[in-house]
């Protein structure tokens, strides 16, 4: 009997987040793919995951899980999985369903992997693949009987079509409690960056402590510039505040897939290394030749990244001139 | 306002590349320097921050571990934390973040805390999955992404990065708050904060303490189970340069030669 993989489609301004939509073509190739979509939006949604997948869709079009966090979803799986034990529940490792996430998984005495690049079924059951440290990679699985989660990591697998396909839709006869809204959501903000997305960027130019001070942060942000990309920081100088989380590459940050990633001043940690390692052409520039992100450069260039920088972004002007 | 904040002892991130035991399929710590983790210390700053502001408070810093973790808890005295607790028993060894979560759950339930400082995740495992799990164990909200945090009567406010900006979101304690990591200015110790950390309450718990089953925590409770440990693939080594002068030209040549430009 295929296995049944259980996906939460995460709503985005009313649209399917692009994580959750990899994670349903992901499902889909493991076995049978059945996607749940919460939210307001969620009926107008739910049609269109068909064509990534779904082989049914669970809805329950309610505005309180846009409006309160985490636990009516945690509430919703609960009661859905009780009384359908699918094989896994597939998420992918946003901000919100890793929440999710550590609260089903004791709730439920279910199974939890986190930090999976790659999943598959064979004879003995679910392997998951996670890579751990900079030196290893371990295949894991769920030690317990009944369905487990796994939190997949962000690009893990590509985007997946399937045109022909009508997902069957069934509307859930559930109510949101009065208990689980009390995580209440009183304002959102977005803040508008300039240039391309970090995530979605072709050219990622980031800094790290190399760079030595915050000011010279400008130089990457110059150089991202002339090259069309998006400026990136490690956590070490999200840390010391020099700039805004939004900009974090790493295990924790935004995972980055760009054709071209320049690392500047980065030592090469293995949180950073995560979230940027499936680069296509990595240059990294450090001071000091034994930095471990040499290991994954296509170019290593040992010299001090303030004094390149400009120099790179002048003859960066002068080339494309 | 009773607090707690739970802090963690990691692999120094700055000298040590983690690995693995094959046999024990653990972490290997002999030869590892180990330092309270680095996100706990902008952690442990928001905590002394608003249990200096609401004033009749209380501080705990609360952790699980082997002995060696009393360093990173004198530490978060040394900061101002007020007193500490490590839970410490050989069968902890091997636990996971559910089974870290029970423990810690248990101590805070015992304790009566209202509100409980994490930072976001560890410097070591980066998974999160304690605060949430806390969370649950003990039915209460859980905050995450904390940047910023107000109490206002029964109730905590806070400002929570969201990956295209910041949310502002409340919940009525007790809660489990969050903070992301470099939110707040770590303190450093003064020495006339670690002589004095040295007279402060320091007390150890034991599982038969808690009243927990063994067999729900270590391995033996662990919600994975890790079948092989292979080793990572590397990248084929690329092209080694040494700035002469002229590495600006040569990286342009490079981003042209594949297209880049």
């Amino acid at each position: 009997m295929a296995n049944t993989i259980w996906v939460l489609v995460e709503l985005e301004e009313g649209k399917p987040a692009r994580s959750s939509l990899e994670v349903l073509g992901k499902a889909a190739k493991l076995g049978r793919a059945e996607a749940i979509v919460l939210g307001a939006a969620a009926a107008e949604v739910a049609p269109t995951l068909g064509q990534y997948g779904a082989e049914k869709v669970y809805v329950h079009a309610d505005a309180a899980y846009d409006q309160y966090l985490t636990l009516p979803v945690v509430e919703t799986l609960s009661h859905l999985i009780q009384h359908h034990q699918p094989s896994l529940l597939l998420l992918a490792s946003t901000y919100a369903l890793r929440d999710v996430a550590a609260r089903l998984s004791v709730r439920d005495s279910m199974g939890l992997i986190t930090d999976a690049t790659d999943l598959a079924f064979d004879a003995e059951g679910l392997k998951v693949i996670v890579p751990w440290g900079g030196e290893n990679i371990v295949t894991v699985t769920h030690p317990s009987q009944g369905p487990g989660i796994v939190l997949a990591r962000p690009k893990a697998f590509p985007l997946e079509r399937y045109e022909e396909r009508t997902a069957k839709i069934e509307r859930l006869d559930v109510a949101v409690s009065a208990g689980a809204q009390t995580i209440r959501i009183l304002e959102t903000v977005e803040v508008q960056s300039e240039g391309p997305a970090l995530e979605d960027a072709n050219v990622v130019i980031s800094g790290g402590r190399g760079l030595g001070k915050a000011e010279n942060f400008s130089l990457v942000k110059e150089l991202a510039s002339v090259l069309g990309g998006a400026p990136g920081a490690t956590r070490a100088i999200v840390d010391a505040g020099w700039l805004p989380y939004s900009y974090q590459v790493g295990q924790t940050g935004k995972t980055v897939k760009p054709t071209l990633y320049i690392a500047c001043g980065i030592s090469g940690a293995i949180q950073h290394l995560a979230g940027m390692k499936g680069s296509k052409y990595i240059v990294a520039i450090n001071k000091d030749e034994h930095a471990p992100i040499f290991s994954s450069a296509d170019l290593g260039v040992v010299g001090d990244a303030v004094a390149i920088l400009p120099e790179l972004t002048k003859e960066i002007k002068r080339r494309k001139a | 306002m009773k607090i707690f904040i739970c802090i963690k002892q990691v692999p120094d991130p700055n000298t040590t590349i983690s690995t693995l035991d094959p046999t024990t399929k653990r972490l290997v710590r002999s030869g590892v320097s180990l330092v309270l983790d680095p996100g706990d210390e902008s952690t442990i700053a928001a905590a002394i921050k608003l249990r200096d502001t609401l004033g009749n408070s209380e501080l705990v810093a609360l952790s699980m571990g082997p002995a060696s973790v009393q360093e990173a808890m004198r530490r978060s005295l040394a900061m101002g934390a007020d007193r500490a607790i490590l839970v410490t028993d050989p069968a902890l060894a091997g636990s996971d973040a559910i089974g870290t979560a029970r423990v810690l759950a248990a101590v805070l339930k015992q304790e009566g805390a209202e509100l409980i400082f994490c930072s976001t995740e560890s410097t070591d495992g980066y998974t999160g999955m304690v605060p949430g799990a806390i969370a649950e164990f003990l039915g209460i909200a859980q905050l995450t992404f904390a940047r910023e945090i107000k109490v206002e009567g029964q109730k905590a406010v806070i400002k929570r990065v969201i990956p295209k900006g910041y949310q502002t979101v409340e919940s009525t304690l007790p809660a489990v708050v969050t903070i992301a990591s470099g939110s707040f200015d770590a303190i450093y110790p003064t020495m006339k904060g670690i002589m004095g950390a040295k007279k402060k309450p320091f007390s150890q718990l034991s599982l038969a303490d808690l009243g927990i089953d063994p067999a729900l925590v270590g391995e033996a409770g662990a919600r994975e189970r890790v079948l092989t440990i292979g080793a990572a693939e590397a990248r084929a080594a690329g092209q080694m340069i040494r700035d002469d002068g002229t590495a600006a030209q040569q990286i342009a040549d490079f981003l042209q030669r594949y297209q880049l430009l």
